[in-house]
């Protein structure tokens, strides 16, 4: 299922996951119900910028920022993915 | 070697189920002298030394055990996702709002059936109606759900209608698990183990259900195993990813290891710590030098591990084997025949079950 990620809309995390980091193996780590993802620093820079509050656009432009270079793209695909899986909730305006 | 990601912590076999699928160990009564809160509480410090992040909560009847809350915040200020699985009974709106409060993550109820009477039948007591509330306690409090459906020969048929009931019930997640035959599942097996078209009529409507609910609700399917061509990776590698701690203490690689003839390993005489790495049962199936032909040339021996070691001990009296449910294992015949024994047409679809008793504990 491909899932549509407008700029306008803010993206928070679902309530059955939780971004942590795991020491053990020093990465950065969704947990869900039964099985654990493991993601890259931009991957959990972007999830901890997902609080519902801020849109898509925010995000691209904080992360923008942060990097110097533009990450437009990446942000919305990692989105996309991740709320395929139902892990991020993509929520309009 | 790796560290794992997954603790299994049965506080207690006690239930007010007696369900014939059972995986608890057939001698329960060893089982009655569990762990105090503190010494939970020890085992969930030092798994997540270890490098545990996730934390099932599970039984027997979790909700049994009066220190619950405690323990799911212990877990919880360990910064571990913790995962109740429960039968719902006693998860009345204060337990549940009390979890809720302690951190808990993640709530799985099972049912047994899609109605009362079957239900009830399996779970032999009266309890359909109150997992029903209580999965809308789950929902209302903001919790994620998901519903556990064991399958089998007495009720997969009716894997419409459990579809139907878990999207009612908006669970977020439904797992349709097909028996795993050990403990009491194991001494029901020939009445619990359903027959080809059953499972073919079922694996249809999975199908088409998957697609209906795409992006609403996760559904799971756990094959059955009698009928893979290949065994499953049983906890994804012995001593690898998972471990159990048991109510009285002991440690296994999984669930079901307590009846494999080999050395017992307990959190009440060594650290968890040890039992991971050095303990001669976390070591004993760990990688692939213990294999025997046809695993040890085999080019999935490092995705299905041999498969079950419980299952080749059961099958075969000896742990050492290769899964007898892998065609490729020259006892693979006695796994036909079971099956073949299954599609037979004189057997029925609703058999004489054993059930499992209801309480382990001393009161």
């Amino acid at each position: 299922m491909s899932t549509s990620v407008p700029s306008s809309s803010r993206p928070r995390l679902a309530r059955h996951v939780r971004l942590a980091f795991d020491r053990a193996r020093e990465q950065h780590v969704l947990l869900r119900p039964e099985s654990v993802l493991v993601l890259n620093g931009t991957g959990a820079d972007i999830l901890r910028l997902c609080d519902g509050q801020r849109t898509v656009a925010e995000i691209e432009q904080e992360l923008r920022g942060r990097y110097n270079r533009v990450v437009d793209d990446e942000v919305q695909h990692f989105l996309a993915r991740l709320a395929a899986k139902r892990c991020v909730v993509i929520s309009d305006g | 070697m790796d560290s794992p990601f997954g603790l299994l912590a049965e506080l207690t076999y006690s239930c007010p189920l007696s369900c014939p699928y059972c995986s608890n160990p057939l001698n329960l009564a060893g089982y009655r002298d569990e762990l105090t809160t503190a010494e939970w509480q020890r085992v969930l410090t030092d798994a997540q030394e270890l490098g545990v992040l996730q934390c099932h909560l599970s039984g027997g009847e979790p909700l049994l055990r009066r220190d619950l809350v405690q323990i799911v915040n212990s877990a919880n200020e360990l910064g571990l996702y913790t995962n109740l699985v429960t039968s719902a009974l006693g998860l009345s709106r204060r337990r549940a709002e009390q979890l809720r409060a302690a951190g808990l993550d993640h709530v799985q109820i099972s049912i047994q059936a899609d109605e009362p009477v079957d239900s009830d039948r399996i779970a032999g007591t009266p309890s359909f109606e109150r997992k029903i509330e209580a999965a809308r306690v789950v929902k209302e409090l903001g919790w994620p759900l998901t519903v556990n459906v064991v399958l089998h020969r007495q009720n997969i048929d009716k894997v419409a209608e459990i579809l139907g009931l878990a999207e009612e019930l908006e669970a977020d997640r439904l797992e349709l698990a097909n028996t795993q035959y050990y403990g009491w599942a194991w001494r029901n097996r020939d009445a619990l183990l359903p027959s080809t078209a059953q499972l073919e009529r079922a694996e249809t409507v999975v199908r088409a259900a998957r697609l209906r609910l795409e992006g609403r609700m996760d559904v799971i399917y756990v094959l059955p195993d009698y009928y893979s061509r290949y065994p499953k990776p049983c906890m994804g590698g012995w001593g690898k990813r998972q471990l159990t701690v048991a109510p009285n203490g002991d440690v296994l690689p999984c669930p079901a290891a307590q009846a494999l003839p080999l050395p017992r390993a307990s959190v009440r005489e060594n650290s968890l710590a040890w039992i991971w790495a050095d303990s001669p049962l976390f070591r004993r199936f760990r990688g692939t030098d213990w294999m025997p032909d046809p695993c040890r040339s085999c080019d999935r021996r490092e995705i299905d591990f041999g498969g079950c070691r419980c299952q080749a001990f059961q099958l075969t009296g000896d742990a050492a084997r290769t899964d007898p449910v892998c065609h490729l294992s020259p006892d693979h015949g006695i796994v036909t025949e079971a099956v073949q024994a299954a599609n037979e047409g004189e057997r029925p679809d609703d058999g004489a079950l054993v059930p499992r008793p209801h309480r382990g504990r001393a009161v």
